[in-house]
C-alpha cells in the first residue's frame, strides 16, 4: 500500500498495532466491546429457544417433566462440572499471560481444551443413548424415527408422546446449538495455543486470549441454565 | 482502561463456589417446593452461578461502565423478549365469555 | 447556491483510494472502509433491479381484475421474492453499508473502521446469502409470503423454503457483522474533541440502527433456523396439528421484523437530518432532541411488534398494550419532522437534487407515519388488515421514506465517493419524476385497500380496477424515473466535471479532505473544535453557504 502521508506511524507501536488504531490501549478496548457486543447477540440467539421452550413447558408439564427425568442426570451433572472447571483453567490461562508466565498459559488453555473435548464426548454418549432409546424427534434421522416404548418413559400422568417429542425437539435444538459453540470454542482454543506457543502474547499484546475467554465463559453461562432446565426439572415429581 | 489482573485465589474461590452451586441444585431439585418454587430456586442458583462467572471470570467487575451497560441491556432485551410474548399467552384466558 | 459550474475545475485528484491499487484482488481482498462500501453498493443495485423485476411483474398482472399474466401459485411466488429480495437484500444493507461503511469513518476523523477484515468478511457474506438465495429463486423459488407464515412454511408449501431460510441465515449475519463494526467504532475510535454531541446525526441514527441490529438479527436467526428444522424433521414446534404454536412462530418473526423495518429507516433520517442542516445552511433545530429520537425510535421500536398480531388471535389484552405502545413509537419520529421543519423555517434553502429528496422524504414519510396509526388502532385494523392499506402503508416509508434518503444521501455525497459531479439538471428532473411516479403508485391503494381490496391476490373484483390501473402506471413511471439516475451515475464517472474537495461548501469533517478522499482519508488525525452544523447565521453572510471564520484556517 502506498504510503505518502505523514499519518501516525506504527513506529512506535507494537507489532501487532492494526494501522487504523492509534495505540494499543484502542486497539484492546475495541475488541473487548467487539466482543461483547458479539456475546449481546450470542444472548438474543439463545434467548429464542429459551421462550420456546419455557411456553411448552409450561402448555405440557408432565410430559416435559417426564422426558426429562429420563434424561441422564449424573452425566448431566459431571458436564457441569467439566465446564466449570474448564472455566477455571481458562481464567487462569488469561491471567498467566497476563503475568507473562508462558509455561503455565499453554498448560491451562490445553487442559480447557481437554475439558472441552470431553464435554462433548460425554454429550455424544448422550446422544447416542437417545438414538439407541428411539427419542430423537421427528424424522430427522431416516430409518429411526420417533418411536420410543411407552412405558420406559415412566409417563406421569397428563403426558402424551407428541408433547414429550417436542421436549426432546428443544432439548436436541438447545444442546445442539450450545455444542455447536463448544466446537467452535475448541477450533478457537487450538489457534490460541498454537499463537502461544510460537509466542505471540505478552504481556501488552494478548487481547485474543482475553476475547476467546469471554466466549468460553459465556457457552459456560449458557449451560449453566441449560442444566438445570432441562435435566432437573421433573426430577421432584420422582417417587423412589 | 488500564488492565487489572484478579488475583488466582478470587479464582479459585468463584470455582468453588461453582461446584457448590451445582452440588445445590441438583440436590434442591429432588425436594419438593410448594408451587413452583423448584423452578424458582433452580432459576435463582443459575441465575447467581452466572453472575459470578460474568462478574469475575469475565472480568465484569473491574470492567468500564460501558460494559455493564452492554451486559444490563441484553438482560433487558430478552426481558422484553419474554415478558411481551408471555402477556399475549398468559391473558388469552382472562376473563374468557366465548373470545 | 451558486451554480457548480462557475467553480474552476481542479486538477485531477493525486493518490486517491480508488486508483491506491489497481487490479481485481486489490479491490476483493481490500480493507478499505470505502471500496467495501463501493464492493457493497454494486451488489444491492443489483439486487434492487431483481426486486424491481418482481415488482414490474406485480404490477402487470394488476392491471386487470382476472389472474391472467399468471397463475395464482406463481404470483404467490412473485410477490414473495419481491419482498425477500427487497427487504433483507437492499433496504436493510442500503444505507448502512453503502453510505455509513464510507463515511462512518470520515466523520468521526478516524482512517477506518474498528474491524477492518470484518467489515470485508460482512460483504462476502452477504453475497453467500445472496447466492444461495437466488439459487432458491431460480430453482423454483419460495411461495410463502416474505413472512414465512407457518404451519404453511413448514408443512404444505411446495416450494424451496429452507434454501431460501438459509440464505436469510447468513445474509443476517453481515447485518450484525455490520452493526458491530459500527457501534465499536463509534465509542471508541472518534478523532480527539469529537464528543458524542458533536458528531453528526447521521452518526447517530447509525449507531441507533447498529443497536437494533445486534439486538434484533439473532432472533431472526434463530427462528428461520427452527423453521428450517421444523419442515426438514417433521416436528412440530409451530405447528398445530402436533401440538404447535403458529402465534410463537409469528412472535419470533416479528419480535425482529419489526425493528427490522427502523434499521430501514432510521439510516434514511440520518441522512436527511444531514441534508436539511446542510442545504439549508442553518444549524440543525433541537440537535439533542433528534439525536435522542434517533435512541427512542430503536428502544420503542422493540415494543410494539404484536401490531402484526392484532388479527392473529393474540391476547386483546396484549392487543392494547402493543397498539398504545405502537402509538408511542410515533412520537419520536414526529419529534424528527418537527425539528427538520424548523430547521428549514427562516433559513436559506437550495433546491438541489439532494434537498428535493430530502423534502420529498419529509412528506412522504410524514403520509406514511400518520397510516401507520390508523393500522396501530386496534378495530380499524381489523378492517385494514391484509388489505392494500397496509401495502401501502409501509411503501410509503420505505419507498417515499428510506429509498428517497438514500438517492439523497447517494447524490449529496458522490462527489466525495467518485470525485466526479452527477449531472444537477438530470437530478433535478429524476426526482421529481419519482416523486410523481411514486405517488401515483401508491396513493391509489390506500383507496382500495379502505374499500376492500386484499393484498396477495391476483385477481380481483372489477370495481378496483381504477385504482390498479392508476397505480400501474404511476410504477412505470416510477421505474423509468429511478432508471435515470442509475444511468448518469454511471455516466459521471467517467465523463462527469471533476469535484473539488467541498464542492457543496460545507462545515462536515468529510469535506475537509480530497475528493476522491485518500486511502488513510485524512492527511493528519484532525482536531475536532467545532460543532456538528457551525454556519453562520444567514443575516451575517455575504456570500451563501459561507461559515464561520474560525473554520477557515482548518
Amino acid at each position: 500500500m502506498i504510503e505518502s502521508h505523514a499519518t501516525t506511524q506504527d513506529i512506535h507501536g507494537h507489532p501487532a498495532l492494526q494501522h487504523h488504531f492509534e495505540n494499543m490501549e484502542q486497539q484492546r478496548e475495541a475488541g473487548t466491546i467487539g466482543m461483547w457486543v458479539f456475546l449481546v447477540t450470542e444472548i438474543m440467539f439463545f434467548g429464542g429457544m429459551f421462550l420456546a421452550y419455557a411456553l411448552y413447558r409450561n402448555f405440557f408439564p408432565a410430559a416435559f417433566a417426564s422426558a426429562s427425568n429420563h434424561l441422564d442426570i449424573t452425566l448431566g451433572a459431571v458436564n457441569t462440572g467439566v465446564l466449570i472447571v474448564s472455566s477455571f483453567t481458562m481464567a487462569l490461562a488469561v491471567y498467566f499471560t497476563q503475568v507473562g508466565n508462558r509455561r503455565p498459559q499453554i498448560l491451562c488453555l490445553v487442559l480447557t481444551l481437554i475439558l472441552g473435548l470431553t464435554f462433548l464426548g460425554i454429550k455424544a454418549v448422550e446422544y447416542h443413548e437417545k438414538y439407541t432409546d428411539r427419542l430423537i424427534p421427528g424424522h430427522l434421522i431416516p430409518g429411526a424415527s420417533f418411536g420410543p416404548e411407552a412405558h420406559a418413559l415412566h409417563l406421569l400422568p397428563g403426558a402424551t408422546l407428541p408433547q414429550v417429542e417436542m421436549f426432546y425437539w428443544i432439548y436436541f435444538a438447545m444442546t445442539g446449538m450450545h455444542a455447536l459453540h463448544m466446537i467452535i470454542g475448541a477450533g478457537l482454543l487450538t489457534f490460541l495455543i498454537v499463537y502461544s506457543i510460537k509466542g505471540r502474547f505478552d504481556p501488552e499484546y494478548h487481547s485474543p486470549v482475553e476475547i476467546i475467554g469471554l466466549y468460553w465463559h459465556f457457552v459456560d453461562i449458557v449451560w449453566i441454565f441449560l442444566f438445570p432446565l432441562l435435566y432437573l426439572l421433573g426430577r421432584h415429581f420422582e417417587h423412589g | 482502561m488500564s488492565e487489572h489482573i484478579v488475583p488466582v485465589k478470587i479464582y479459585f474461590a468463584i470455582f468453588l463456589a461453582l461446584l457448590a452451586g451445582t452440588a445445590l441444585t441438583v440436590i434442591a431439585a429432588f425436594v419438593d417446593f410448594p408451587w413452583r418454587l423448584n423452578t424458582i430456586v433452580a432459576l435463582t442458583i443459575a441465575s447467581i452461578k452466572a453472575t459470578l462467572v460474568v462478574l469475575y471470570f469475565m472480568h465484569v467487575r473491574y470492567s468500564p461502565r460501558l460494559v455493564w451497560v452492554i451486559v444490563a441491556s441484553a438482560l433487558f432485551w430478552m426481558g422484553i423478549l419474554f415478558a411481551f410474548t408471555f402477556s399475549d399467552y398468559f391473558t388469552r384466558n382472562w376473563f374468557s365469555s366465548g373470545y | 447556491m451558486q451554480p457548480i459550474e462557475s467553480f474552476e475545475v481542479p486538477a485531477p485528484p493525486k493518490v486517491n483510494y480508488i486508483n491506491a491499487q489497481y487490479g481485481l484482488k486489490s479491490w476483493l481482498l481490500t480493507k478499505d472502509h470505502k471500496r467495501i462500501a463501493l464492493l457493497y453498493l454494486g451488489s444491492i443495485t443489483f439486487f434492487f433491479f431483481i426486486g424491481g423485476i418482481y415488482a414490474m411483474m406485480i404490477r402487470l398482472e394488476l392491471l386487470t381484475p382476472q389472474g391472467d399474466l399468471v397463475q395464482s401459485a406463481t404470483y404467490n411466488k412473485v410477490f414473495t421474492q419481491h419482498g425477500i429480495i427487497m427487504i433483507f437484500f437492499f433496504l436493510i444493507p442500503s444505507i448502512p453499508a453503502t453510505l455509513g461503511n464510507f463515511l462512518i469513518p470520515m466523520m468521526i476523523g478516524a482512517k477506518d473502521l474498528a474491524f477492518p477484515r470484518i467489515n470485508l468478511l460482512s460483504w462476502y457474506i452477504y453475497l453467500a446469502g445472496g447466492v444461495i438465495t437466488i439459487y432458491a429463486l431460480l430453482a423454483g423459488g419460495v411461495d410463502t409470503g416474505w413472512t414465512f407464515y407457518t404451519p404453511f412454511s413448514t408443512t404444505f408449501s411446495n416450494s424451496y423454503v429452507v434454501a431460501t431460510g438459509l440464505g436469510i441465515f447468513i445474509t443476517g449475519f453481515s447485518s450484525i457483522l455490520t452493526g458491530l463494526n459500527f457501534i465499536v467504532t463509534i465509542h471508541t475510535m472518534r478523532a480527539p474533541g469529537m464528543t458524542w454531541f458533536r458528531m453528526p446525526l447521521f452518526l447517530w441514527s447509525h449507531y441507533a440502527t447498529s443497536l437494533i441490529m445486534i439486538l434484533g438479527t439473532p432472533v431472526i436467526a434463530i427462528t428461520v433456523l427452527l423453521l428450517a428444522f421444523e419442515r426438514l424433521s417433521g416436528v412440530g414446534i409451530f405447528n398445530p396439528a402436533l401440538g404447535g404454536d403458529p402465534v410463537l412462530f409469528q412472535h419470533l418473526f416479528w419480535f425482529y421484523s419489526h425493528p427490522a423495518v427502523y434499521i430501514m429507516v432510521l439510516p434514511s433520517m440520518g441522512v436527511v437530518s444531514e441534508l436539511v442542516a446542510n442545504f439549508s445552511r442553518k444549524n440543525i433545530f433541537g440537535y439533542s432532541f433528534v439525536a435522542f429520537s434517533s435512541l427512542a425510535i430503536a428502544v420503542f421500536g422493540f415494543l410494539v411488534w404484536g401490531h402484526h398480531l392484532f388479527v392473529a388471535s393474540q391476547s386483546v389484552y396484549a392487543g392494547m398494550i402493543f397498539s398504545f405502545l405502537s402509538f408511542a413509537v410515533a412520537i419520536p419520529s414526529a419529534i424528527k419532522v418537527f425539528n427538520w421543519t424548523a430547521t428549514l423555517y427562516k433559513s436559506s434553502i437550495s433546491y438541489d437534487t439532494p434537498m428535493l429528496y430530502a423534502l420529498g422524504f419529509i412528506g412522504l414519510f410524514t403520509i406514511g407515519g400518520m397510516t401507520g396509526l390508523f393500522l396501530a388502532s386496534l378495530a380499524v385494523d381489523v378492517h385494514l388488515s391484509d388489505t392494500y392499506f397496509v401495502v401501502a402503508h409501509f411503501h410509503y416509508i420505505m419507498v417515499g421514506g428510506a429509498l428517497m434518503g438514500y438517492l439523497g444521501g447517494l447524490h449529496y455525497w458522490w462527489p466525495k465517493i467518485s470525485g466526479r459531479m452527477y449531472p444537477e439538471g438530470w437530478g433535478r428532473f429524476s426526482a421529481l419524476v419519482i416523486f410523481v411516479g411514486f405517488n401515483l403508485t401508491f396513493l391509489p391503494q390506500f383507496i382500495a385497500g379502505y374499500l376492500g381490496m386484499p393484498r396477495r391476490y391476483h385477481a380481483y373484483p372489477p370495481e378496483f380496477q381504477v385504482f390498479n390501473v392508476l397505480s400501474t402506471a404511476g410504477a412505470s413511471i416510477l421505474g423509468l424515473g429511478m432508471l435515470i439516475p442509475s444511468i448518469y451515475f454511471v455516466w459521471s464517472m467517467r465523463y462527469g466535471k471533476h469535484a473539488e474537495p467541498n464542492p457543496w461548501h460545507l462545515p462536515g469533517l468529510e469535506w475537509r479532505t480530497q475528493s476522491p478522499p485518500p486511502t488513510e482519508n485524512f492527511e493528519v488525525t484532525p482536531i475536532v473544535t467545532w460543532e456538528a452544523y457551525e454556519f453562520a447565521p444567514p443575516e451575517e453572510t455575504e456570500v451563501v453557504g459561507k461559515f464561520g471564520p474560525e473554520l477557515e484556517r482548518i
